[in-house]
């Protein structure tokens, strides 16, 4: 798994920011704290930046190198802000054998980017996640966190044009 | 010692019940192969290697990790833990580029050698997908080139768990997993601070030392150019080693005939500015003892450590000694005082040191390290033992069979203690010897400061000299640097003097020195070996006190006037950077 | 505080309010001017299908029909047939609405709450036989299952703590703190014949009594609840529909190894479940079910939810303590074990959620009790997340030794569209494939490994004709490539040389040694990677072998998908006798590959064709076929 470096600049707040250091504070002297203060930071920002990854690692007595090398293990963690489309497809087994990968292929081509990727203009992002554990509804798409079960396809731009 | 039975092979063996099956393997005198393991630092058993297969146990053994129990069956040698390792290797070898003819870790790299070990006949068998990364040559003193990485991570270990700094690690994951600095940075952009354990470390040639023998060849043959080396205390100790000797082996004499037949206009000892330094910096100290400012005082000799400083306790650089270390103290001297009375214009001078460091290399580049005036650097090109060793190798001496030469005068003497700068606890001791006749007015009857002696990670000393108590406090490596300023920060520990040497036991296990591979690293212990050599050399000579070095004596006489004189601070002073992270 | 007085009190006052949803059909007056429960799946898979929105509904209607004082609206966890979502259940009478839209609930309030008569064609049609309704456990779905695990599950209000303590909850803690020693609980477990849910299969009596061995001091309880094989969701639909039962669970288990704190590591893609989990926490804290000195017997528990951030590994017990204590999520070598170096180095029992919702009914009915049921070598119960081509997807539990028949026939409805049955799926990509061949075996953890296959966590996914084999086995191995934390080298190298070998043979390029490096790898990964992921990783591949070679032949020698699903292999022919030229096909396809004149047999040119499919689907005749 390889995670792309974002290309879109860092917008802070002065609410962000504190939100974050009262997070890390909060987390400071907790033993093995990394992954809720890195949660919680992205529940912040959106995504992880390398500007909240330094405040995190000097808050937490980390090197950056062991905090950028956390969040790249784990495929939740983001280095790009999400589009304003968030588009996902779930390509676990039961999607999968219904056919969830010609789902993956068609929401790559109305996008235009491939899976992990946000478009140039912040439109759009595409993943392809692992189960999210609605199988009983496969094959399953979501966009911006809303569901959209048992369908082909042909029901793909259909489904990504109510967003726009 | 508490000691359990076991059988290994079919044979009977009582080991210490602690052991590892790797080191009770070698107990029964058998290596069993591993690429990840670095004994005490990189235990994660990982490479998969040494799997060996145990009586009763469900699947194969990582013998690296896997803890030696009473009646314990060990088979370290069957066909099914042969294929393994094989196949093993094969498919290492299918992500690693083999440029193995080329590579300069040729004939030194430990992959190489288990392939033949272990009778791989078949270099592409798994030929496959690789991903290939650009290399990183954004420093000065190192260069990392993935594409040859095996992951075995004992850089990372020596970096985050036996440096404490962690500027490297794992990133991404599974296939796509490498080694790098956070956010892809070239290591430039981080707080490295040079040290170049992580080239010791690694296995492969995917990590060395950025090789500058190139521009110190181009200027050999250069007849427009004064071309001068000299050679730091510690690589008399180990240079051998490139040569087939064992650890442990002086061979101060070879090495001298050796780099004279290289065509160099002057080959000096460094131990002559180690005393140098100790001149200046007992002078500082007292100085600084007398005033009561900026104590403790911390040495400065080792630009790994001072990078450390600079980055991670920005606070201590005012502590630190403002002498340069001794590399840049003799091409400062060697550019001004040594070039004028010569009569050879200093920029015609191409100074060349030979040392057991990957952080000179960033140190030569420094501000500040330019007595003979603006572009004229003091040391032009820093080269490793390394390097060095692969000039004469290249220049086809036959290293083994030189006779002893000495080095060239005026710079060829060296007291006892510049003999030690090498190891932990010389430069303190060094400093101790002249300092403390200063404050006895009186010559010491014992010169040796035991105390401070030894590869303990961090040493304290307090010496009551005549109405003075002198505390002391010692440490090597970063992580243990760390550990100790912490201490001095919080109050915990009060001191007036720190020598700190960023590499673990001092230069004698400097980064720059010679590879040495993990198995060799397991059975003897480096740097008391390599520094033995310099206890050895500093119990046998004559002048073992730095002031007491006469041509030390004659550079203030002729030139300096006395330590500590503001010429002596155009020349061998310098200032720091407050880097942050 | 609370003493077990107080907790009797309460489960004396919320035990009528949840007596007539245990479907005995009659009601029970709690003397709250409640007639009816009516019960909606809060579940992942029925909000998935907007059952939050029927919920809303129906309170809203309730409200004007004016009868929202006598019918309780519950949100419970999830009943199962998550293919019927969004689910409906109402109490007394038990009748099932399946596929409820919010535009369905004023016919259900006004007929059904208001006038009595259940709206039959809403009704889930197996409960509807001639004028008769069927109570939900006389379907074919439900007749063969046996709850315990999810006993709850759709029961109780997870967010209800009152509602569990209803159902005895809390009552095995206190048995356990008042009645029991450490070993005499660790004994129950041990007899039960318990076994980890999660995967391995290993007692978790003996894992507790491993923990107790250590010396006293620092001890942790942790539970697995990092559920990552595709396809799976039992550990779920516990943490959604029944997650007290776990933390008590926790803190018994905590009791009996002597550790005052628990960790929860639950994927972060379950975001109802964390939620739940959550809720559940702070009531127990409140009510002093967990914290300091629960009921006055001085023992303490603390739980922390810890959430992953999506890696498969993380469900391998030592990932899993790698990740909580915040680094990378990479296994680390064992021995030593986590029961003697676990988390933060201290002794440490992981407990699968599933294996934890047994622990509080074994400690109530007695080790005997769950001993009766399943296997001689598994006992009790196992559930599974019944997927792929099945009529009935959805969650089922199951004694152990049901046969797979039982399960795909008569639970799960059988295989859609008239295909064939041709292989179930356990274990995800660490298990593998069971052919038709052993439909009858009886599911339990030792006949699975007998056959090639595994327990795992307890994904069951069904494949019928229509499904490659070879494919499959690259779809897994395309997983565990990307799922595998890249710490050891066979398992990092090993599995991409696996895919791409698979990959290899399924775009037509393979070897007959191509199927025997498939074997040496194979054998290669299993001995030797660090952790269970690579040393299972080459299952899929391995079971398909065993069973389906003649697949593998059939794709490196004939160059041939036999299941027409390798795109490479596969080509798409007109038949011309079945061909009525009515040109539709070549219209619609998008590079133009398929020419013919009108009323005349068409032709596909299979150098442009990109075998999309398009042609298929478009043609009214089935003159299109793939071979």
């Amino acid at each position: 798994m390889k995670k792309k470096l974002t290309t879109v600049v860092f917008e802070d707040t002065p609410e962000k920011a504190d939100k974050l250091a009262a997070l890390i504070s909060e987390y400071k002297d907790v033993e093995g704290s990394l992954m809720p203060v890195l949660q919680g930071a992205q529940d912040i920002y959106g995504y992880l930046p390398i500007e909240v990854q330094k405040k995190i690692a000097e808050g937490l007595g980390l090197s950056l190198s062991e905090v950028y090398g956390a969040v790249s293990f784990y495929s939740q963690f983001a280095l790009n802000p999400k589009g304003k489309v968030a588009v996902s497809v779930c390509l676990g087994t039961a999607c999968y054998v219904k056919g969830s990968g010609k789902l993956h292929e068609k929401c790559m081509e109305i996008t235009g980017i491939g899976a992990g990727d946000i478009s140039p203009d912040g439109r759009f992002s595409y993943e392809a996640t692992r189960c999210i554990g609605a199988c009983g509804l496969a094959p399953v798409m979501t966009v911006n966190g809303d569901v959209y079960g048992r369908i082909t396809p042909s029901d793909v731009e259909g489904i990504i044009k109510k967003y726009l | 010692m508490e000691m359990v039975n076991i059988k290994i092979n079919g044979r009977d063996y009582s080991v210490p019940a602690d052991s590892k099956i790797i080191d009770a393997a070698r107990i029964a005198k058998i290596e069993i192969p591993t690429l990840c393991y670095l004994k005490g630092i990189n235990e994660i058993g990982a490479c998969r290697l040494c799997l060996v297969e145990v009586k009763g146990a469900r699947g194969l053994m990582a013998a690296c990790v896997t803890g030696v129990t009473e009646g314990m069956e060990i088979f370290t040698n069957t066909p099914k833990v042969r294929e393994m390792r094989k196949t093993n290797l094969e498919l290492v070898l299918s992500t690693h580029k083999k440029e193995c003819l080329s590579c300069i870790r040729s004939q030194s790299c430990e992959l190489q050698k288990l392939c033949r070990d272990l009778g791989v006949t078949e270099e592409d068998r798994f030929a496959g997908k690789n991903v290939e990364y650009p290399k990183d040559e954004s420093t000065a003193f190192l260069v990392r080139d993935n594409d040859k990485c095996i992951l075995c991570r004992r850089c990372v270990a020596a970096c985050k768990n036996m440096q404490g700094i962690g500027v490297i690690d794992a990133l991404n994951r599974g296939f796509d997993t490498h080694i790098g600095s956070a956010f892809e940075q070239p290591l430039a952009a981080t707080s490295c601070v040079s040290c170049g354990q992580c080239i010791v470390a690694c296995p492969v040639g995917a990590l060395y030392e950025k090789d500058d023998t190139d521009k110190v060849w181009e200027a050999l043959n250069d007849p427009t150019k004064h071309v001068a080396i000299c050679t730091a205390p510690s690589i008399r100790a180990t240079i051998g080693e490139c040569f087939g000797y064992e650890p442990g082996t002086d061979t101060e004499g070879k090495m001298v005939a050796a780099i004279k037949r290289l065509g160099f206009d002057g080959v000096y000892d460094m131990n002559l500015t180690a005393d140098l330094t100790i001149m200046e910096e007992a002078t500082e100290f007292l100085e600084r003892m007398k005033t009561g400012k900026n104590l403790p005082l911390i040495t400065s000799c080792s630009p790994g450590w001072i990078k450390f400083c600079e980055h991670y306790f920005p606070e201590f650089t005012d502590n630190l000694s403002t002498c340069k270390s001794p590399q840049q103290m003799f091409g400062a001297m060697y550019k001004t005082y040594y070039a004028k009375k010569r009569g050879i214009d200093p920029a015609d001078i191409v100074f060349v040191s030979a040392i057991p460091c990957t952080a000179k290399k960033f140190e030569v580049r420094r501000p500040g390290e330019s007595a003979a005036g603006e572009g004229i650097y003091d040391v032009d090109y820093a080269i490793t033992t390394r390097e060095l060793a692969r000039m004469i190798e290249k220049a086809g001496i036959n290293y083994r069979e030189l006779d002893d030469e000495k080095f060239d005068e005026p710079f060829d003497i060296g007291s006892g203690a510049g003999a030690i700068f090498g190891a932990t606890g010389g430069v303190m001791e060094a400093a101790l010897r002249t300092a403390a006749e200063v404050i006895l007015g009186k010559k010491l009857e014992k010169v040796d400061f035991e105390d401070v002696r030894g590869t303990a990670p961090i040493k304290t000393a307090t010496y009551k000299l005549g109405d003075t108590e002198v505390r002391v406090a010692v440490a090597s490596g970063t992580k243990n640097a760390r550990e100790l300023l912490n201490k001095v920060k919080s109050g915990e520990l009060k001191v007036d003097f720190i020598e700190i040497m960023a590499c673990p036991g001092g230069c004698v296990n400097g980064g720059g020195q010679p590879v040495q591979s993990a198995a060799v690293k397991a059975a003897v212990d480096l740097k008391a070996k390599r520094a033995s050599i310099l206890y050895n050399a500093d119990k046998h000579l004559a002048v073992r006190k730095s002031h007491e070095n006469l041509a030390v004596q004659k550079i203030y006489d002729e030139y300096l006037e006395k330590p500590g004189s503001h010429l002596a601070h155009e020349i061998l002073h310098t200032y720091y950077i407050k880097r942050g992270l | 505080m609370i003493t077990i007085e107080q907790l009797n009190a309460v489960r004396k006052e919320y035990a009528p309010k949840v007596e007539m949803r245990h479907g005995h059909g009659h009601f029970v007056d709690a003397g709250d001017g409640i007639r009816k429960d009516v019960l909606i799946c809060g579940g992942t898979g029925c909000t998935s299908s907007n059952s939050m929105a029927v919920r809303d509904a129906l309170l809203a209607e309730l409200k004007t029909a004016g009868i929202a004082d006598e019918i309780k609206v519950v949100t419970t966890g999830c009943f199962g047939l998550c293919a019927l979502g969004p689910i409906m259940i109402v109490y007394p009478e038990g009748t099932f609405y399946s596929k409820v839209k919010p535009e369905d609930i004023p016919e259900i309030v006004k007929e059904h709450l208001v006038g009595g008569r259940p709206v039959r064609h809403l009704l889930y049609h197996e409960t509807v036989k001639g004028d008769e309704i069927l109570a939900l456990d006389q379907t074919p779905f439900y007749a063969k299952q046996k709850r315990v695990a999810l006993r709850n599950c759709g029961v109780i209000d997870p967010e209800c703590i009152q509602e569990y303590i209803a159902v005895d909850g809390y009552q095995a803690l206190a048995k356990v703190l008042t009645t029991m020693t450490p070993s005499e609980v660790i004994k129950v477990v041990l007899d039960s014949g318990l076994r980890g849910r999660g995967g391995a299969g290993f007692p978790t009596g003996r894992k507790w009594m491993f923990a107790e061995a250590q010396p006293a001091g620092k001890k942790y309880v942790v539970c697995n609840a990092d559920e990552g094989d595709p396809g799976a969701f039992m550990d779920r639909s516990v943490l959604e529909g029944d997650p007290h039962a776990v933390l008590e669970a926790m803190a018994i288990a905590g009791f009996a190894i002597g550790a005052d704190e628990g960790y929860i590591y639950v994927r972060a893609e379950y975001p109802i479940a964390v939620h739940r989990l959550q809720v559940a926490i702070k009531q127990a804290e409140e009510m002093g079910l967990l914290g300091e000195n629960i009921f006055g017997t001085g023992f303490n528990f603390k739980i922390t939810l810890r959430l992953g951030a999506g890696a498969f590994v993380c469900g391998e017990e030592t990932a899993l303590l790698t990740s909580i204590e915040g680094h990378r999520g990479e296994p680390r070598p064992r021995p030593p074990f986590p029961a003697v170096k676990g988390l933060f180095g201290k002794p440490t029992i992981i407990n699968n959620v599933e294996t934890l919702a047994n622990i509080c009914q074994i400690i109530l009915n007695g080790a005997e009790w769950f001993a009766s049921m399943g296997t001689e070598k598994s006992k009790g119960t196992k559930v599974f997340a019944l997927g792929g081509k099945i009529t009935n997807t959805g969650l089922v539990e199951i004694p152990m030794g049901t046969t797979l028949r039982e399960v795909v026939e008569e639970i799960g409805g059988g295989v859609p569209n008239g295909k064939k049955f041709k292989a179930a799926q356990t274990g995800g990509p660490s298990g593998g494939c069971i052919p038709a061949e052993y439909i009858d075996t009886p599911i339990d953890y030792d006949n699975l490994i007998a056959i090639g296959s595994m327990m795992g966590s307890g994904g069951l996914i069904i494949m019928d004709e229509d499904t490659c084999m070879v494919d499959i086995a690259k779809f897994f191995l395309e997983f565990t490539v990307d799922e595998s934390c890249g710490k050891c080298a066979p398992c990092r190298i090993g599995t991409m040389r696996l895919l791409e070998t698979l990959e290899k043979i399924t775009s037509g390029n393979g070897t007959l040694e191509d199927i025997d490096r498939l074997e040496e790898l194979s054998e290669y990964l299993k001995s030797a990677s660090l952790c269970a992921l690579g040393q299972t990783a080459p299952n899929p591949v391995l079971s398909t072998l065993r069973y389906f070679r003649d697949e593998y032949v059939a794709h490196v020698v004939d160059k041939t998908c036999p299941a027409h699903v390798c795109k490479n292999l596969m080509k798409y022919k007109i038949l011309p006798d079945m061909c009525k030229g009515c040109t539709a096909c070549a219209r619609k396809c998008p590079v133009g590959a398929i020419t013919g004149a009108i009323k005349a047999p068409h032709t596909i040119d299979p150098e442009k064709c990109i075998k999309c499919g398009v042609c298929i689907t478009t043609c009214k005749f089935g003159a299109i076929v793939k071979e």
